[in-house]
């Protein structure tokens, strides 16, 4: 068993009073895939937003506890947010690239703004992290259209490259397929295999056959709790929780 | 269920040709409103130009005002003071008007937020010649001049709230998970705002920019008490100044033929520099349509 790469001990989270994560322990190794799964509103995405410290940019909400990324703690008070965030990326639900940016912008967007100039190497970049979203030949031709020009699912694979393009070790993905059609799910799917020989992904979903497909381990929230968390195999066929059993075979959720 | 049902069908039914004929007079009453609203523009515009056109000649733009009694000379003072006075107010108006509106939107909460944006409204509905009197007193009377300079302060007062809570409402149009976007790749707070959320929305803050620019360049009342007027061709800012409205309006009042020619030739170019700045504004730099590039 390799070392964690990211640990959460004893961590809570809030919107103003109301808590919506109570005392999730938790750890991700490093080149794997962990799915997220649960009934809506019960905290998967607070939770993915606690590990980049996105969740304190809402207005009232707070956090609590500890996530230790490479044996810091990344809520420890010295800790500048914005290079937590340069090392654990995100994508979401919704794509999001930016308007009025091209699409060679949009991948580049992170490593433009942190000073990075030289055309060279924002082009060697553009593309190495284009053919790792497996988006490059839709787009080569393309680059410089607008980035909001493309379809859904290849606007979601360019909200990918962009966060790849900084290189983060870790990525987080909240439901990243869930508004997209068919095909361009499976190319994602295919996309977060591909990913996981170099990086760690935490993936958000509410499919349970793609849970079941791309993902190592698999953690169940209910009600801003962790009720199970273990390999996918086992939580799949053998639960340990009846709230888990019931939830994957559809009692509720 | 089903009488009530019933009940609601038939009653429908009586109401639908009353409803109908109803709809066609309304319809015709609003229309005429829009046509009524509309064509005063046109009488307007109309009037000046029946009026002011014929006279235009181009000593009026390259000569300096002739003395009563002589024919002929022209605005160049006015035009020069206008120009001036008018991207002194920029300079100063549009920076500002743009970061009270970025504070707004981006960093503005609770009450002191609610209080700017209060505050901004209501210097946006003080009548102009209300901040033409509290210059006065802030700038003329402790200078002991009228200037330039205090006719800019005033112009600038009148744009900031405009420029403020335009840019507030365009940054507020950017959806919330843009800027989580930003965030989420790393990229610090400030930069986010300016190169994400500000760049995205630069084509409709241009827009209310060009459209303050108008605003003030045909305000006279905050300039009376404050530039003044000049006879003379002057660029000295801490001097009086001439300016186009005031310009008119000293000429309007006149008793004399010649001055009123002038005052209305004056109007004339006045409004079509407003009206082709607006034109020019909402086709071009439509809202919505994107950023102007780089
Ligand atoms: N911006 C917010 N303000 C207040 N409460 C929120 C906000 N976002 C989420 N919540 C609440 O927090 C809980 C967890 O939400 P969320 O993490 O989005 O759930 P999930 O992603 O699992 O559907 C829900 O009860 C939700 O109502
Ligand atoms: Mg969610």
């Amino acid at each position: 068993m390799s070392e964690s790469i990211l640990k959460v001990e004893n961590l809570n989270a809030w919107f103003g009073p109301v808590q919506a994560l109570k005392n999730i322990d938790l750890e991700f190794s490093p080149q794997s895939v962990t799915a997220l799964i649960g009934p809506s509103g019960c905290g998967k995405s607070t939770f993915v937003r606690c590990l980049n410290r996105l969740h304190e940019e809402v207005p009232g909400a707070s956090a609590q506890g500890k996530v230790i990324l490479q044996g810091k703690n990344i809520y420890d008070v010295s800790v500048d947010p914005v290079l937590i965030r340069r090392k654990i990326g995100m994508v979401f639900q919704k794509p999001n690239p930016f308007p009025s940016l091209s699409v060679m912008e949009n991948v580049v967007a992170g490593l433009k703004l942190a000073g990075i100039r030289r055309k060279s190497i924002l082009m060697e970049v553009t593309e190495r992290s284009l053919k790792q979203a497996a988006l490059w030949d839709e787009v080569k031709d393309k680059l410089n259209q607008p980035g909001t020009s493309l379809s859904g699912g290849q606007q979601q694979r360019l909200c990918i490259a962009r966060a790849l393009a900084v290189e983060p070790p870790i990525l987080l993905m909240d439901e990243p397929t869930s508004a997209l059609d068919p095909i361009s799910t499976a190319k994602i799917e295919e996309l977060v295999v591909q990913l996981k020989k170099n990086i760690t992904v935490i993936i958000v979903t509410h499919n349970m056959q793609q849970a079941a497909r791309i993902s190592d381990k698999t953690a169940f929230f209910l009600l801003g709790e962790l009720v199970e968390f273990g390999q996918t195999s086992n939580v799949f066929t053998v639960p340990r929780e009846k709230r888990t059993e019931q939830y994957i075979t559809g009692k509720f959720g | 269920m089903t009488t009530l049902r019933k009940q609601i069908g038939d009653f429908t039914r009586l109401r639908y040709k009353r409803r109908k004929t109803l709809s066609l007079w309304m319809t015709f009453l609003l229309s005429l409103a829009a046509i009524v609203a509309c064509s005063a523009l046109f009488a307007v515009f109309g009037y000046v130009i029946i009026q002011g056109a014929p006279h235009l000649t181009l000593s009026f733009f390259t000569g300096l005002p002739k003395p009563v009694g002589e024919v002929g000379g022209g605005m160049l003072n006015a035009f020069v003071g206008s120009v001036l006075m008018v991207f002194l107010a920029s300079v100063v108006g549009i920076p500002w008007g743009i970061a009270t509106g970025l504070y707004l939107s981006e960093y503005g909460r609770g009450r002191f937020s609610f209080c700017v944006r209060f505050c901004a409204d209501m210097l946006s509905s003080v009548p102009s010649i209300v901040i033409g009197l509290f210059v006065y007193v802030l700038m003329v009377k402790p200078m002991h001049r009228f200037s330039g300079i205090a006719g800019s302060a005033a112009l600038a007062l009148i744009m900031v709230p405009i420029v403020a809570r335009n840019t507030e409402e365009l940054l507020k149009l950017v959806p919330q998970h843009i800027r989580e976007a930003g965030l989420a790749l790393g990229i610090p707070r400030w930069k986010v705002t300016l190169w994400i959320v500000l760049r995205g929305s630069l084509g409709g803050i241009t827009t209310g920019v060009m459209l303050g620019i108008a605003r003030i360049a045909g305000e006279t009342a905050p300039l009376l008490f404050t530039a003044l007027n000049n006879r003379f061709f002057s660029m000295a800012p801490d001097q009086p100044m001439a300016s186009l409205p005031v310009q008119i309006y000293t000429y309007a009042i006149a008793p004399f033929e010649e001055w009123n020619r002038q005052a209305w030739s004056g109007a004339f170019v006045l409004i079509l520099f407003v009206f082709v700045l607006n034109i020019v504004t909402r086709t071009v730099l439509r809202p919505g349509r994107g950023s102007v590039r780089d």
